[in-house]
């Protein structure tokens, strides 16, 4: 069975979401506390959203120091897949796991509603469940979204196809804003070079179950689900 | 010895800076249109023990690009007095 870790920072929200979306697709899912060095032999690293240590000093930039993040950079630099989702998007910038930054939205207001993203990767640990050009409706709740990176760093994203959710609208006459917070090429998530890290700024998790409409988020599960480790990123110490 | 350090983080040129904005179309609205270019920062101080200025100067050159500024969207100046 598949085990994956849900990182808990003080602060962070919709873990217990993440955990059950994960646990719903049939993986052996639990949570591990940012003081803890151990991931416990997980294949597969959540980090949730929310607002870790406050969001003191800029979203991310303490929890990157944590105890636990030293074994995330250790799993991740192992191959081993890990989504951040919103605030986790925001950790993993920090941390240098992902290009870029995620600052202040550009209308300044905190936003709280579903926007519509195309997937564009569909070949990364967490998107696989979805065919390419696939449009979701994803719920999004956060102040700091806007993605920034250098010219260079965003022609090299667009030029090796990294951009892996990317705000659209839904139709000409939708009334959702194709672009929510004013990110650069307007990208809602981005992964490595590999495709093995991934991060998003909406919550998939907060619409995975058909009881709260569309499950249009749980693909990123059922991706990760049928995920398996290759032969090269095992790792006898990490499990 | 004992410094006073100053840090001045600074959103970085020709980065969107919509506090910035907000803030100038306030004094606009406020009758103070000669004001432009605003932007909004964050000022740091810490107390730093080393044996020399330069040295302080360096550890906190080290404190800002691994913690206070994001080298991605920030730049940063010090000020280094004695304590």
């Amino acid at each position: 069975m598949l085990n994956v870790a849900v990182v808990r920072f003080p602060g962070s929200n919709c873990d217990f979401d993440t955990l059950r979306a994960a646990e719903r697709v049939g993986a052996n899912a639990y949570f591990v506390w940012h003081r803890d060095a151990s991931l416990q032999g997980a294949d597969v690293v959540l980090l949730p959203g929310g607002f870790s240590y406050g969001d003191y000093l800029r979203s991310g930039a303490i929890a990157r120091f944590s105890p636990i993040m030293q074994a995330v950079q250790r799993h991740a630099a192992d191959g081993g897949p890990v989504l951040g989702i919103c605030n986790g998007f925001q950790i993993l910038c920090e941390a240098h796991l992902l290009p870029g930054a995620l600052m202040r939205n550009a209308g300044l207001t905190f936003v709280s509603k579903p926007v519509d993203v195309m997937v564009e990767r569909s070949d990364t640990v967490f998107t696989s469940a979805y065919a390419g050009g696939t449009r979701l409706r994803l719920p999004v709740a956060h102040g700091d979204g806007r993605f920034v990176a250098a010219d260079d760093t965003l022609r090299m994203l667009e030029a090796e196809g990294r951009v892996v959710l990317r705000y659209v609208a839904a139709t000409e006459a939708s009334p959702l804003q194709p672009n929510p917070n004013g990110s650069a090429n307007h990208i809602a998530g981005i992964c490595n070079a590999a495709g093995s890290v991934v991060g998003i700024m909406p919550h998939p998790e907060r619409i995975a179950d058909a009881l709260l409409g569309p499950p249009d988020g749980l693909g990123f599960f059922t991706s990760l689900a049928a995920w398996r480790p290759r032969a090269s990123t095992l790792n006898v110490t990490s499990r | 010895m004992s410094f006073r350090v100053h840090v001045r983080v600074m959103p970085r040129g020709g980065l969107l800076d919509p506090q910035g904005q907000a803030v100038e179309h306030a004094l606009a609205a406020l009758g103070f249109g000669e004001a432009g270019g605003v932007r909004v920062g964050r000022a740091i101080e810490l107390e730093v023990a080393a044996a020399s200025r330069p040295e302080a100067e360096a550890r906190v050159r080290q404190m800002c690009d691994k913690l206070l500024a994001n080298p991605v969207t920030e730049d940063y100046l010090l000020e280094v007095e004695d304590a």
